[in-house]
């Protein structure tokens, strides 16, 4: 076993292995088909969390406005998801426009009729979008609080702009998916692959988060975070290397969310707004948001704590949730990884830097089983 | 290996930065007023005047980060109105009073970052590998060697301004403007700080800003004296010992025999 606790690509690798094993085998063996689509649900949101690890728990950017970009990939796959339901209606436009008596499809959705384009977009628009407002934000040097009220803003401003909006279902959202692709979502075994193309992305997103944290990029990034000046005295453009973290965590928050239509089944502005937005950053930090898997297990773990405990606890969850918010922030910022690796330093005794992302196979074992 | 002189050691083809009529003003008051001052490679030069002289200023405006009047050429180039990161870019480095190192990386990552300013996106994405030689070079250097793994922040006080100025090495300045590089340290440190003055300054134009005048007497090959934003003299250390100006000025603020 040695070996596989030893940081090393021995290790990288087994961890992969045992991930893809748990969410490609034993997930979908235990799991109803209710449960295993929650956890493709929480998926959704540790995609996200990935993101937020990098940007913050690296880049030290508190992205308080994820809820945008996140909502940006959903709605434009929702729109696409909708025409392509009315489509095999043989309606021209949606049935909520029908109800709303929109007789056309408005202009702003019709690029979303091609199936490539919505993909295209889901991909470019929330990247695209981060890196111009990046490239605004931080060359005007604006960061700190400054920059985390100015995306809190945003994803509030754009859950007000969509509940006034008819044409994508006002406060309602969009919802009633038939199909997805061509798969009717009715069929369990296409809710199944659903899960499997959504475990597939986060593996993905996993590592893609990890070549970054690991390059030369990533060394800059904590450089940058914890004295941005001295940066640009070596030469380097600050601004640049945050608006590539802040970039590829809007790019992973896209993705999210257009997978979180399918699964979920409905899009609506409450899922994207200032409160959705702040429940992205809670996982990463109690996970541990300098950490390459604290944020994504501790996205898991939330989203399920939140599911299991609101069943039975339906009020006392919120109070239970900024309390544990309040806890880690304050007494262990470096999340719950943070205490694991305290705890393995005194047991070898060793003090090596304890920089490295960790993998770690037991605990993407332990955060499943409660889902069971 | 040649020592840094008086008026440089490299004749003609050397590196010079040239201030001409530098003036920097934060809401009518005058830090720095109107300084010209010529400095050329291998000539160890020490920035010296009172509190409030304008020595850090003069530094900050030579490295873009404060607003300024007037020029500051590098060998030919004028730096002033460009911004930070092209400035470091051109060759001009810098440490601060406190060390400012990355205390979470290690030594040698605090170094490779120092030395990677005009790699490519796609060096960038991958991993460090292996140790370049100018790393290894300055390693040697600054004798931190022995200490390339471990976190910066871990270091002792004089070993952090080491690490700074082995950055400066592999970021390949070749003006080094090292503001008060030996405050804070023993005197044991302060002798090996000089030692390291002394091989670097030999290649490259340094400019140190200090308080400590026997640190200065021992390792300066120019002084320039500062005091009020102006340049009050400028000469080897004896000649502005003599200076009846400089011994003014620092009558004012202490005695002569405690000040030089």
């Amino acid at each position: 076993m040695s070996v596989l606790t030893r940081p090393g690509p021995v290790r990288t690798w087994a961890g992969f292995a045992i991930a893809a094993l748990v969410l490609f085998g034993l997930a979908p063996a235990v799991l109803s088909d209710f449960r295993l689509n929650l956890l493709a649900k929480f998926l959704c949101f540790a995609i996200v969390a990935a993101g937020i690890g990098l940007a913050w728990g690296r880049g030290g950017m508190l992205t308080l406005g994820q809820g945008v970009f996140f909502g940006l990939g959903a709605y434009m796959m929702a729109m696409h998801l909708k025409i392509a339901d009315a489509e095999v209606r043989g309606d021209t436009v949606p049935d909520f426009m029908q109800i709303a008596g929109i007789r056309e499809l408005p202009a702003y959705w019709v690029p979303f009729t091609s199936p490539l384009v919505t993909l295209l977009g889901i991909l470019l628009v929330p990247a695209l979008l981060a890196l111009l407002l990046g490239l605004g934000v931080f060359k005007r040097r604006v960061k700190g609080a400054y920059f985390a009220i100015l995306s809190q803003a945003l994803a509030a401003a754009f859950a007000i702009l969509l509940v006034g909006q008819q044409s994508t279902g006002g406060s309602n959202g969009l919802n009633r998916f038939r199909t997805f692709f061509g798969y009717d979502l009715s069929d369990p075994i296409n809710k199944r692959m659903l899960f499997f193309i959504v475990a597939a992305i986060l593996l993905l997103v996993v590592a893609a988060t990890r070549q970054l944290m690991h390059s030369r990029y990533g060394e800059l990034l904590v450089a940058v975070r914890d004295q941005e000046e001295r940066v640009r005295f070596l030469g380097y453009d600050p601004a640049t290397v945050k608006v590539v973290a802040y970039t590829v965590a809007a790019f992973f928050a896209g993705i999210a969310g257009a997978m979180f239509v399918p699964i979920v089944g409905i899009i609506s502005p409450a899922d994207i707004g200032i409160v959705p937005s702040i429940a992205f950053l809670i996982g990463v930090a109690i996970g541990g948001r300098t950490t390459l898997l604290g944020p994504v297990l501790g996205a898991i773990g939330v989203a399920w704590a939140q599911t299991s405990l609101s069943e039975s606890f339906p009020s006392a969850w919120t109070y239970a949730q900024g309390l544990l918010f309040i806890v880690v922030v304050g007494f262990f910022p470096a999340g719950l990884a943070g205490i694991a690796t305290l705890r393995r330093r005194k047991r070898t005794g060793s003090d090596a830097p304890a920089e490295e992302p960790d993998i770690e196979p037991t605990a993407e074992n332990t955060e499943m089983e409660p889902a069971r | 290996m040649t020592e840094p002189t008086f008026g440089g050691n490299a004749g003609m083809s050397s590196q010079y930065l040239e201030i001409r009529d530098l003036r920097v003003q934060f809401d009518g008051f005058t830090a720095v007023d109107g300084v010209d001052m010529t400095l050329l490679q291998g000539d160890l030069r020490f920035l010296i005047g009172p509190n409030g002289a304008g020595k850090t200023t003069l530094v900050d405006a030579i490295t873009g980060l404060v607003p300024a009047t007037g020029s500051v050429t590098k060998s030919g180039v004028e730096l002033l109105g460009k911004k930070v990161h092209k400035i470091a870019r051109l060759g001009v480095g810098r440490t601060f009073q406190t060390a400012s190192v990355f205390e979470e990386l290690t030594v040698l990552q605090n170094l490779d970052i120092a030395a990677g300013a005009g790699r490519s996106p796609w060096q960038m994405l991958r991993r460090r590998k292996d140790v370049l030689p100018q790393i290894e070079e300055a390693l040697e250097t600054t004798g931190l060697g022995a200490h390339r793994d471990i976190p910066a922040g871990i270091l002792a006080h004089g070993q952090k301004q080491w690490l700074e100025i082995g950055m400066l090495l592999v970021q390949n300045s070749d003006v080094l403007l090292l503001d008060e590089p030996v405050a804070g340290m023993s005197h044991d440190e302060r002798e090996e700080t000089g030692q390291l003055l002394r091989r670097i300054g030999a290649e490259r134009t340094v400019v140190v800003v200090e308080h400590d005048m026997d640190f200065m007497r021992a390792f300066a090959t120019s002084v320039t004296v500062l005091a009020r934003g102006k340049v009050i003299a400028e000469g080897t250390v004896e000649e502005v010992q003599n200076d009846p100006q400089v011994q003014q000025v620092y009558l004012g603020t202490a005695s002569l025999e405690e000040a030089l």
